[in-house]
C-alpha cells in the first residue's frame, strides 16, 4: 500500500519554496536570452548558408552539421570544461567570477539551437516566391538588403510553428544546465528532493514550470503572430 | 538611353536572343511585341540585369552593363521594372510598398517619401488605399500600385514586363490609362504588351520579335498598316481576328 505521505506545504511557502522560485527565475534567464540570441544567430547562419560565396555557405553547412549532430548535453559539457583551456586567462578571470556555468550553458544552447533554427529560416525563405527578390534587386536593393527588407519578414512569419517548436525545445532542454551546476529548476527541485526527500511535490512543481514556461511562449509567439507579422491577411 | 549592340543570350543551348541591335531614345515610348516564347521578356529582364547577356554590348543610361565597376544595384534604381505578376510586398501596406525604396535606397526623411507616395497615389487613382495590403485588392489596383511603387524612385527609364497579361479584361484599361498618362509625361518607356490599342496610339515604335530575333522595327502606323515580315503579318492576324468578331 501507499505509505507515502504527500506535503505540499514545502514547495508553497518557506526555504524551499525560495529554493524552487530562484531555480524558476534563473531557467526563465537562461531560456529567454538563449531564444534571442540562437534567434539572431539562426538567421545569420540561414543567410550565410544561401550565400553566392561558396565559401560562406561551406561554413554554414559546416556548422550546421556539426550542431545538429553532436548532443546537447556533450555541447555543454564542451562549452564547461572545454573552452576555458583555450580562453585567454583575463577572459576566464572575467567568467570565473560572473557565472561561468550560466555562460557555457547559455552559449551551448544558444549554438545548438540556431542550428535548428537556421534550417526552419532556410526553408521559410526558399517558399517565398522568387519573384520578390526580383522585385527587391529591381528596385535597387542589394542581395542583403533585399533579404534583410523583404524575404526574411516574410519567410519568419510562415518560419511561426516550426520557430515556437525550437523555442520549446530549448526552454525544456535548459534543464541539462543543472549537469554542470547552473542553479536552475531542475537543479533546485533535485536539491529540495536531496533535502527533504519529498521528491514527488519538487518534482511536480518543476513538471508545472516548464509546462506553464512552454504554454507561455506559444501563447506569446502567436500573439506576436497575429499582431504584426498577419496584419496584411485582415481583410 | 538604352543600346543594344550585337546583343545575344542563350539558356544552356537555346538561344533566347540573337543579335539584337536596337536603340531606345530619350523620352522614346518603344512597344516589343511577338508570339511567346520570342524572347521579348528576356530582352526586357536583361535591360535592368535581371538577365545577364552572353555577348554583346548593352548600354543603359550611359553605363555599360558588361562593365565591371558599374554598380548594378544604383543603375537598377534609376530603372523601373513592372512585373507581368505585380510582385508588390506583401507584408508591408500600400504606402510601405512605394516608400520603402526612397526611404532605404535614396535616404528619402519618411514624412518626405510618404507625401511623394501619396501624390503618386492619388496620381494612379488609389489614394484611399494608402493603408491596404496588397492580397486586399484588386489585380488592376495591385498593377497600379506597383508603377506608383516604381516612379517613387523617379527612374529615368521605365520597362514593363507584360504589364496587362495577368488581369481580368475589365482592369486592363484603368492600368494602361496610367502607362499613357506616363508616357505622355515624356517618361522613357519599354513595354513588353500584347495591346494592340496601346501601341498604336501611344507607342512611337514598335519591335516585333520571334525565335530571338528583332524581325521588324517600325513606326505603328507603318507596323499595323504594312506590316513586311511574314511572321509579323501572321501575328497580326491572329491577334486581330477575335477583336472583329
Amino acid at each position: 500500500m501507499l505509505t507515502y505521505t504527500f506535503d505540499w506545504s514545502i514547495i508553497t511557502s518557506g526555504k524551499y519554496f525560495e529554493w524552487l522560485l530562484s531555480g524558476l527565475i534563473v531557467t526563465l534567464k537562461l531560456s529567454a536570452l538563449s531564444i534571442v540570441l540562437a534567434f539572431i544567430l539562426g538567421l545569420l547562419i540561414a543567410v550565410m548558408r544561401m550565400s553566392h560565396n561558396r565559401v560562406v555557405r561551406w561554413i554554414a553547412h559546416a556548422y550546421l552539421e556539426f550542431f545538429r549532430n553532436t548532443p546537447l548535453l556533450v555541447q555543454i559539457f564542451f562549452w564547461y570544461f572545454g573552452s576555458y583551456k583555450i580562453l585567454p586567462s583575463v577572459v576566464n578571470d572575467w567568467l570565473n567570477t560572473n557565472g561561468f556555468e550560466f555562460a557555457a550553458a547559455a552559449t551551448a544552447l544558444t549554438i545548438y539551437t540556431s542550428a535548428f533554427i537556421a534550417e526552419d529560416i532556410r526553408s521559410g525563405v526558399l517558399s517565398i516566391p522568387k519573384e520578390q527578390m526580383e522585385a527587391a534587386r529591381s528596385a535597387g536593393f542589394s542581395y542583403l538588403r533585399s533579404m534583410q527588407y523583404i524575404i526574411l519578414p516574410q519567410a519568419v512569419r510562415i518560419t511561426i510553428p516550426p520557430l515556437i517548436n525550437q523555442f520549446l525545445n530549448l526552454a525544456k532542454n535548459s534543464s541539462l544546465a543543472m549537469t554542470i551546476g547552473v542553479m536552475e529548476m531542475t537543479y533546485q527541485a533535485r536539491q529540495v528532493e536531496s533535502y527533504t526527500f519529498k521528491g514527488f511535490e519538487a518534482f511536480t512543481a518543476a513538471t508545472m514550470v516548464y509546462l506553464v514556461l512552454s504554454i507561455v511562449i506559444t501563447v506569446l509567439v502567436n500573439m506576436y503572430n497575429e499582431k504584426v507579422l498577419n496584419l496584411h491577411k485582415a481583410a | 538611353m538604352i543600346t543594344f549592340s550585337g546583343v545575344h543570350k542563350w539558356f544552356k543551348s537555346l538561344h533566347v536572343l540573337n543579335d539584337i541591335n536596337l536603340h531606345v531614345l530619350p523620352g522614346e515610348v518603344l512597344v516589343v511585341c511577338g508570339p511567346s516564347g520570342s524572347g521579348k521578356s528576356t530582352l526586357i529582364r536583361t535591360v535592368n540585369q535581371l538577365e545577364p547577356i552572353s555577348s554583346g554590348t548593352l548600354i543603359v543610361d550611359g553605363k555599360d552593363l558588361a562593365d565591371k565597376n558599374t554598380d548594378i544595384n544604383k543603375l537598377r534604381a534609376e530603372v523601373g521594372f513592372v512585373f507581368q505578376q505585380f510582385n508588390l510586398y506583401p507584408h508591408l501596406s500600400v504606402i510601405s510598398n512605394i516608400t520603402l525604396a526612397p526611404i532605404k535606397i535614396r535616404s528619402t526623411p519618411k514624412a518626405e517619401a510618404e507625401e511623394q507616395a501619396m501624390q503618386l497615389l492619388t496620381r494612379v487613382g488609389l489614394a484611399e488605399k494608402r493603408d491596404a495590403y496588397p492580397l486586399q485588392l484588386s489585380g488592376g489596383q495591385q498593377q497600379r500600385v506597383a508603377i506608383a511603387r516604381a516612379l517613387a524612385m523617379k527612374p529615368r527609364i521605365m520597362l514593363f514586363d507584360e504589364p496587362t497579361s495577368a488581369l481580368d479584361p475589365e482592369m486592363i484599361g484603368e492600368v494602361l490609362a496610367v502607362m499613357k498618362d506616363l508616357a505622355l509625361t515624356g517618361m522613357t518607356m519599354v513595354v513588353v504588351t500584347h495591346e494592340m490599342g496601346f501601341a498604336r496610339e501611344v507607342a512611337h515604335r514598335v519591335a516585333f520579335m520571334a525565335e530571338g530575333i528583332i524581325l521588324e522595327e517600325a513606326t505603328p502606323e507603318e507596323f499595323f498598316l504594312r506590316p513586311q515580315h511574314p511572321r509579323a503579318q501572321q501575328f497580326l492576324r491572329q491577334l486581330l481576328t477575335p477583336m472583329q468578331m
